[in-house]
């Protein structure tokens, strides 16, 4: 085998790259570009500070669902069940009382809480199992609104408190609350993958047996992954109840989220960090333009998804950012230096091959 | 027998699938500093018992201790913490990230190792399996002969007190398999305890310096890797010769 002879030479020739120019130039841009758009519900319409709300909104489900399904191998149907216990969390809260934008970080932290022992029932399935097991979850916690008359049951309720700031101030706080909500979760989501955590979360999702035999927890991993990602989508489900008012529970709590989640992820790219936000962006022109088409609409997203699925498997991003080696947010590690080492990888040293021809076959 | 002191063990070790028993009372033991070879003919549980030792199979009875205390049914990644590294039989490296990161995650969980430190040691791996150059290159593009080093690598990574080996050399070729012994007897040299089981003795015995047969779920020869292939026991486990000559 080609030992390590003079390797501490050679070795410390290497060093390993996280960031590059690029990616740091990208990343800068990007908190520049998050503290521009505060100024946006001041320079700009109503309807533009209400659409870009949406766009967050999209962009903080799909990162969540990519964390969970693309680094960590959790492919779930059921997170609508954060984004409808956000919402009608916000909703029960507000009822009681509380300002109504303390509600909805108090529900984003319900939501958090409710998927702890959520994670002991569900994690202990796998793959399809698991899948079923998260919408039959979300299925159960809709059932329950529907039943519930003072939430307004299955004909829906409106968050009334709101009423109590005028309508440009509301729309105002309601996006600085969701644009800080989607960079702190944008934030997190990145520190984490780029930890050793994020490391160890990928392994799992690669092979969680080969993961565990290298000393990977991979329960704790996953559970951790599982309540950042529920929390997410409880921040996107109060979000989206502030933005929009009002919500039904065959709405809020529907498997169209996950359908949407899935279509973003897909088309910019699973298991890439900036793939989703690509897909979210293009998820919203789609929308934008398309919506009134009725059921038309639904059909063709769902042929894009499948044209993409089929011509373009790794997605938009995942394809681009291949091809040409580049990471703007970058969560992986790279060698560098390799090239000046000069070695083959498959060298034999002389003694080895002696060694070889007296064994017997 | 262990000539130093113990540092893995496993007494009384039974594993029933159903009605099916596997493990049926195996005794076995690796000393610090020692290098064991099992072997045995298809279906002897050899696989099973590794398991048993990695923490990945629950045995059905039985004890397995690490420096004398026992682990018996600790989760795996416990057993990789403690210093039981374990290479696999089919070689499983995690797909989607690179070499480097394979070995990342072994060298950061089990192996402990943080920052620049972590970094280091991967390197280290990488160039003692061979498999530097490779380090940029995603896991499943890997033939047969870098994913059963990457296994090798990422077991190394983990920091192991033994590290216990399942065919490594299965499917390779000569020079492959020669390559292979240079590096396990490079950790020998440093001190790693050494569990192989291995269908190709001659590779295993440049390397062992004690041979452990099993057959039909049991322990049928022990000791001297010589004595033991020479035993007759195991050669009529081998060459299956008549059940009825069986002892």
């Amino acid at each position: 085998m080609s030992g390590p002879q003079g390797g501490t030479e050679r070795l410390s020739a290497l060093s390993i790259q996280r960031w590059t120019p690029l990616s740091r130039a990208f990343t800068g841009g990007a908190l520049a570009l998050a503290a521009a758009l505060i100024f946006v519900p001041v320079l700009l319409s109503a309807n533009v500070t209400q659409k870009l709300t949406s766009l967050f909104i999209l962009i903080m489900i799909a990162v969540m669902w990519n964390a969970l399904a693309g680094y960590g191998g959790l492919v779930s149907v059921g997170q609508q069940a954060y984004i409808g216990i956000g919402a009608y969390g916000t909703v029960l809260l507000a009822h009681q009382g509380l300002e109504p934008y303390a509600a909805m970080v108090l529900a984003v932290v319900l939501s958090g809480l409710v998927s702890v022992p959520a994670s002991y029932l569900l994690l202990r399935m796998k793959g399809g199992q698991f899948a079923i097991a998260s919408w039959v979850f979300a299925e159960v916690f809709a059932i329950i609104v529907t039943l519930r008359v003072d939430l307004g049951a299955g004909t829906g309720i409106s968050l009334i408190e709101l009423n109590r700031y005028g309508a440009a101030d509301r729309q105002a706080f309601t996006y600085w609350l969701t644009l800080a909500a989607t960079t702190i979760t944008l934030g997190l989501i990145f520190v984490l993958l780029r930890s050793r955590l994020g490391s160890s979360l990928q392994a799992i999702r690669d092979d969680e047996d080969a993961a565990a035999s290298v000393g990977v927890k991979v329960m704790a991993g996953k559970r951790i992954l599982y309540i950042i990602a529920s929390t997410g989508c409880g921040a996107a489900g109060a979000m989206t109840l502030a933005n929009t008012l009002f919500i039904v529970p065959s709405s809020i709590f529907s498997v169209k989220w996950t359908a949407f989640m899935i279509f973003m992820v897909l088309v910019g790219g699973l298991g890439t960090f900036e793939g989703p936000i690509i897909g979210a962006v293009i998820l919203f022109g789609i929308q934008d333009l398309f919506a009134d088409e009725g059921g038309w609409y639904l059909v063709g997203l769902g042929m894009t998804a499948i044209l993409f699925a089929l011509l373009l498997p790794r997605g938009l991003w995942g394809t681009v950012g291949e091809r040409f080696g580049i990471q703007l947010m970058p969560v992986g590690y790279r060698v560098r230096g390799l090239g000046r080492t000069g070695r083959s990888p498959t060298g034999v040293a002389p003694a080895d091959e002696a060694a070889v021809s007296r064994a017997e076959v | 027998m262990p000539n130093t002191a113990t540092v893995l063990s496993a007494t009384g070790i039974r594993k029933r699938f159903g009605a099916l028993t596997v493990l049926d009372g195996v005794h076995f033991s690796v000393g610090s500093h020692e290098a064991v070879g099992i072997v045995g003919p298809n279906g002897a549980g050899k696989t099973t018992l590794l398991n048993v030792l990695a923490g990945s199979l629950k045995p059905t009875e039985g004890e397995v201790l690490f420096r004398g205390e026992t682990i018996t049914g600790a989760p795996p990644e416990k057993h990789s913490r403690l210093g039981i590294g374990r290479a696999h039989q089919v070689p499983r490296p995690f797909g989607d990230m690179t070499v480097f990161e394979n070995v990342l995650v072994a060298a950061s969980t089990g192996g402990g190792h943080r920052g620049q430190q972590a970094y280091r040691r991967c390197l280290e791996v990488l160039d003692l399996c061979g498999l530097l150059e490779l380090s940029n290159r995603r896991g499943e593009s890997l033939g047969l002969l870098h994913r059963k080093r990457l296994e090798l690598a990422r077991a190394l990574a983990t920091e192991p007190v033994v590290v216990l080996l399942d065919e490594i050399g299965a499917g390779l070729t000569d020079e492959e398999a020669g390559e292979l012994v240079q590096t396990i007897k490079q950790l020998r040299s440093e001190g790693v305890a050494i569990v192989w089981i291995e269908h190709i003795v001659h590779v295993l015995v440049q390397v062992v310096s004690r041979l452990v047969c099993m057959d039909a779920g049991r322990v049928i020869a022990d000791g001297d890797p010589e004595a033991v292939m020479g035993d007759a026991a195991v050669i009529d486990a081998y060459l299956g010769s008549s059940a009825a000559c069986r002892s």
